[in-house]
């Protein structure tokens, strides 16, 4: 699965970018699932000293082993697969803490990885033009109930059911970068009862 | 009027030499009162009449910004230069009357940062003063790296030692002591922002030494003013107001568009803000651009010229003004 082109949307809309190499003093790459292929990809046109400055954060989620074996065998100075992103956001903190200005940081896979971490990245200080991105895999979308502020992963449909209060909600291509989510709007606010019919629109 | 000029009266409350090259003065508003508020960073252009030659210098301001009784600002005596602070130097004296700008700030602290690394060159520290000041108040953490030619030139080190101890480090050219400008770079904290101010030579080394380790563009500022370049004389038809004016050899483009009574704008005067973009009408000859505000495509495009420091040499100069 190659890099992801998203249709023209609104400025509040995140664009994603192509991961390059950049000279630094250090490079902490975070990716999910697909997101594996954009590192393997940018490794090609890389030497081992770039990989001895290099910490690779992975979350397979349903990949199992297809790229972690290979992102293991790349010799980055540290490297760490783990099961969620929740699990690993402790990490992501810990090593933003720890590097200093110079450091690159490239985030890849779904939008909702992309869109977390950047949001860890920033808070420590990155502007966020300077960090890397490149969409690979899913298009499934992190949202956020504008109506009970709860966040529902991995949405596929248009319209889609807020998991925590359950109202129907309408998927808007506006989009929060503190929250890393795109906003749900209520689909029946106007017409109570007169739900759309769910379209598939992200895989 | 033009945009950013407007006018505050003033009254020299003091001059103070502070070293051989080195004046400080201070302006209150003449016949009292408080002047504008302004940001740390922030420059003032002084008005300055030298005979029949109207000078217009920006000088930053170096005072507490919260303090709005009075501006001051240090003016380093440049006997190559065209004249401004030799004016500065030998002309003005306590009591008496001047006209200066509100201050505008092209230079102002990013204050998302979560540090600043400040790094002066000579009369470069003049803006740092009055940021040292704001981030003091509110708080900020900062660290002050100054480079100056011996230790009787260092206008203002001993007193700023003094004021932040720990964070202000003083390097002296004579005793071959330099910023170790590499392990600086290298080592600070995630979220920290750079400030350079000094000579060009200074603040190309710290934009290339942060690009080659891999600092974000926009952690990185930096502030010089050009002082306009001399050049042979040429003659440029105003389109607008129909006028057909001669820049001396000593003169900026933009100091003979005013000679001529045609309201231009500017800010910086210095080839850094861009306010005085004017859009060329027609030419034959030679641009010779010294802003830093065109990019090289518009600079060979020969639609545009900064007339505060850039020049022309040929035939004929039209200008959309």
């Amino acid at each position: 699965m190659s890099k992801t082109v998203f249709p023209p949307s609104i400025n509040s809309r995140p664009v994603y970018g192509e991961l390059e190499a950049r000279p630094g003093s250090g490079h902490l790459m975070i990716a999910d699932a697909e997101g594996a292929e954009a590192i393997l990809d940018l490794a090609k046109a890389t030497d081992k000293d770039f990989w001895a400055k290099a910490h690779v954060i992975y979350i397979p989620k349903n990949t199992g082993t297809k790229y972690s074996s290979q992102l293991e065998k790349l010799g980055a100075g540290q490297y760490y697969a783990g099961p969620s992103y929740e699990a690993a956001q402790s990490r992501i903190r810990r090593a933003l803490q720890d590097c200093h200005m110079g450091t690159q940081v490239y985030l890849t896979g779904t939008e909702s990885l992309m869109g977390q971490a950047m949001a860890e990245a920033t808070a420590a200080g990155i502007p966020h033009t300077a960090i890397q991105t490149e969409h690979r895999g899913s298009t499934a979308r992190r949202m956020q109930c504008v109506h009970c502020k709860g966040i529902t992963e991995d949405v596929t449909t248009d319209p889609f059911e807020c998991s925590h209060c359950g109202l129907s909600l309408f998927v808007r291509d506006h989009y929060s970068r503190r929250l890393a989510a795109f906003q749900g709007v209520r689909v029946d606010a106007e017409d109570p009862g007169n739900i759309p019919k769910k379209v598939e629109l992200f895989k | 009027m033009s945009a950013g000029t407007a006018k505050l009266n003033v009254t020299v409350a003091e001059v103070k030499p502070i070293n051989d090259l080195v004046t400080r003065f201070k302006f209150v508003r003449t016949g009292g009162g408080d002047l504008p508020t302004f940001s740390g960073g922030a420059h003032t252009v002084v008005e300055m009449q030298d005979g029949d030659i109207t000078r217009l210098n920006a000088y930053s301001l170096m005072s507490n910004p919260a303090d709005r009784g009075a501006y001051t600002i240090s003016v380093r005596r440049d006997d190559e230069g065209r004249g401004g602070s030799k004016f500065m130097h030998s002309q003005v004296k306590e009591g008496m009357e001047m006209v200066i700008s509100n201050p505008v700030n092209l230079f102002s602290l990013d204050l998302r940062a979560k540090k600043h690394l400040m790094l002066a060159g000579g009369i470069g520290i003049t803006p740092f003063m009055a940021q040292m000041h704001q981030l003091t108040m509110m708080g900020g953490q900062f660290e002050l790296h100054y480079s100056v030619r011996n230790a009787s030139l260092g206008t203002y080190a001993e007193e700023l030692k003094a004021k932040y101890p720990g964070k202000v480090h003083i390097y002296h050219d004579d005793q071959d002591e330099a910023i170790d400008l590499n392990t600086l770079i290298a080592t600070q904290p995630l979220g920290t922002h750079v400030y350079v101010c000094g000579p060009k030579g200074m603040i190309n080394w710290v934009h290339g030494t942060a690009e080659d380790m891999g600092w974000p563009r926009e952690a990185v500022h930096s502030e010089e003013f050009l002082a306009p370049a001399s050049g042979k004389p040429f003659e440029v038809k105003l389109a607008v107001s129909g006028k057909v004016i001669q820049v001396g050899e000593h003169q900026s483009l933009l100091e003979a568009i005013e000679a001529a009574g045609v309201d231009a704008p500017y800010l910086c005067r210095g080839g850094a803000c861009g306010q005085c973009e004017t859009n060329v009408v027609g030419y034959d000859g030679k641009f010779l651009h010294y802003d830093h505000w065109l990019d090289d495509e518009q600079k060979a495009g020969g639609k545009h010229i900064m007339p505060c420091v850039s020049r022309f040499e040929g035939k004929t100069l039209v200008l959309d003004r």
